[in-house]
């Protein structure tokens, strides 16, 4: 079967786990991994793995145009602020693994039609990828709902460089995701690197206020988009709730990565990335149709 | 000898003690206070800092810019500083406002091994001409060398200094010297103390980072805080005087503000609970107290082996939602085994 060509930039966490679920991909092949430094070692491991490496980011593509049709930005926000000009210029279709807000920000099971029409797609969070189509399904059944809550924990060793440096941006696309989803008046997200270990795996906290809650159509809705999520993201899972006290609903959950790069506790890398390669499988289906 | 800065963080982590009901007269009549007892900085805002306020935490009566906007009315010689945990507040909705609300100084906190999830925030406040410090909390957790490393990436930052906390009040005054040595020994910028009371050592570890070479002191009035309190700051003020430094403070306004001012707002006296000893002794972040309680009751747990067991998880602080998860887990295990919790879990 055809495959269709994929850039990786970045060669950080995102990267390289990206990179090792590309590679099961009956739709996707990666011709370019491309990073800054020759001794990363997510460049080692794609070398070790017969992936063509590059250590001069997005110059590689730039000098090569057709080596991808589609790009992963898993660099930082503000290279991709400087990459996202460049990239329209290329006319590639990028998914932005980055919290730069430059692009539409996408959650597969809620927009992926309007994403794939797009050019540059923005994958918000982990924490946003999580907690986003909960949120949506508590506003669908309360959208007089006044305020969310999210508090997205995730382990101190599964946070790269990339993470560390843009926290700010995280934290705000986060919540800006959350406000663009759902219309919800007011919305907060908290991140928090979590040191412990053996390393914690990642959970996720919701918190919505609402008046007068209807629990049993919550929870089947809540449930329903567990299992779409769990289509794509398989370690995905309610831990608690919906449950309703002093006048506001908490639900949890917890995702278990896959160990593709990182050990099992990564489920923040799985969020994300598996979201990334359900996005830009459907965009290789299209094309490959055509 | 040499000026230590004592920096006033009552209307900050004193929020904690009365579940961050600082309402507009207090902040009013403390401010001013603090600016008669010639307090140098004043810090204001939800106890975990701007953004901080969420039902994960514990919601503020009143939004951080307001609060700020109240002190800042009062303060025209001492400085208005806020505090920010990365994770909870951000430049656009949080530390901008305050910005222009006025803050002079910018605390940017972290735990203790995550000090470059920091410079963002603290390079924004030097641009922003704010006097920066970088804060290491929980510092019980890691060795001398560790925190020095963290406090250096602090250091490369551009922060003024960097402060290490003892959040969870469960250093003794010989490894505060030991760790504050280190620091002084090794960076070229301040560093500042902030002691919690949970083993009733609040004002001896302040003592010991000024002996090895702290110039900082972040301390509440009546001390006034999270469980078991802060450093109480009208004591060590008259502690180091008696030492023989010579602070600029007006020492009997600052009891003033203590008795007239604090007293009057205190839900409960600042006394080491059970509770609060156990947290102090497990190490686990003084704050968790009231959730612990408030879990403990509802799983029919005992409260104390709620925090010997986050002790154990290393769990950090804005975790508080783990606490229903640990009172659950206990409260199935009891039902099944019965308690198995003796003291060598502790140590």
């Amino acid at each position: 079967m055809m495959k269709l060509k994929v850039a990786i930039l970045g060669t950080g966490n995102i990267g390289t786990d990206l990179l090792v679920k590309i590679q099961r991909s009956k739709l996707l092949t990666c011709s370019i991994f491309s990073g800054q430094r020759e001794d990363s070692p997510g460049i080692k491991m794609a070398k070790s793995m017969g992936v063509n490496t590059s250590i001069e980011s997005l110059r590689a593509v730039q000098n090569d145009p057709n080596s991808c049709d589609i790009l992963f930005d898993a660099t930082s926000a503000d290279a991709h602020r400087i990459h996202a000009p460049m990239l329209k210029k290329l006319g590639k279709f990028t998914i932005d693994m980055t919290p730069s807000s430059v692009g539409k920000m996408c959650i597969p099971i809620i927009n992926m039609e309007d994403c794939l029409k797009a050019k540059n797609i923005n994958m918000i969070s982990c924490g946003g990828q999580d907690t986003i189509p909960i949120v949506k399904a508590i506003l669908d059944v309360h959208p007089e709902t006044q305020y969310i809550e999210i508090v997205s924990h995730i382990a101190s060793r599964s946070a790269g460089m990339g993470t560390r440096d843009n926290i700010d941006e995280y934290t705000q696309t986060t919540c800006d995701g959350i406000r663009l989803f759902t219309h919800v008046p007011k919305a907060k997200a908290i991140i928090i690197l979590n040191p412990a270990e053996p390393p914690i795996i990642m959970h996720n906290t919701i918190f919505a206020q609402i008046q007068n809650p209807n629990l049993k159509l919550l929870k089947s809705q809540i449930i329903s988009i567990v299992n779409k999520i769990r289509n794509y993201v398989p370690g995905y899972r309610l831990t608690l709730g919906p449950i309703y006290e002093n006048g506001h609903l908490t639900v949890m959950n917890e995702v278990e990565g896959s160990g593709d790069y990182l050990p099992k506790y990564a489920g923040n890398l799985d969020i994300i990335n598996c979201a990334a390669v359900e996005v830009a499988e459907e965009y290789a289906k299209c094309r490959l149709e055509k | 000898m040499d000026d230590i800065l004592i920096i006033d963080s009552t209307l900050r982590d004193g929020s904690h003690a009365i579940r961050h009901q600082f309402d507009a007269k207090t902040i009013r009549a403390y401010a001013a206070g603090a600016q008669l007892a010639k307090i140098p900085v004043v810090m204001v805002g939800h106890g975990n800092g701007l953004g901080a306020s969420s039902l994960q935490l514990g919601l503020s009566k009143l939004p951080d810019l307001q609060m700020l906007k109240i002190a800042r009315g009062q303060l025209q010689k001492s400085k208005l500083g806020a505090f920010l945990i990365p994770g909870f507040g951000t430049i656009k909705n949080d530390l901008a406002g305050a910005v222009e609300a006025g803050i002079d100084v910018l605390m940017v906190a972290s735990h203790c091994t995550e000090a470059n999830i920091c410079r963002q925030h603290i390079q924004y406040g030097i641009d922003k001409n704010l006097q920066v410090y970088g804060v290491l909390m929980m510092s019980h957790m890691l060795g001398a060398k560790e925190l020095l490393a963290q406090a250096k990436l602090i250091q490369n930052y551009g922060a003024s200094g960097v402060i290490l906390m003892d959040s969870a009040g469960a250093l003794l005054p010989a490894d505060v010297i030991r760790k504050v040595r280190v620091l002084v020994g090794e960076l070229k910028i301040d560093v500042g103390f902030h002691a919690h009371n949970n083993l009733g050592m609040a004002i001896a570890n302040s003592v010991a980072a000024v002996r090895a070479g702290a110039k900082i002191i972040d301390a509440c009035s009546r001390g006034l805080g999270a469980g078991a309190g802060n450093c109480q700051l009208e004591v060590i003020v008259a502690v180091l005087v008696r030492m023989g430094y010579k602070l600029n403070l007006d020492l009997f306004q600052l009891m003033d503000n203590s008795e007239k001012i604090i007293a009057k707002i205190m839900i409960n006296p600042q006394e080491i609970s059970a509770v609060s000893l156990t947290s102090g002794m497990a190490g686990v972040f003084s704050g968790f107290a009231p959730h612990a309680r408030v879990a403990a009751k509802r799983f029919s747990v005992d409260v104390r082996d709620i925090l010997i067991e986050l002790g154990r998880r290393k769990i950090v602080a804005g975790q508080e939602d783990i606490i229903v998860d640990v009172a659950a887990n206990l409260a199935q295990k009891k039902k099944i085994r019965g308690q198995d919790n003796s003291i060598e879990a502790l140590i």
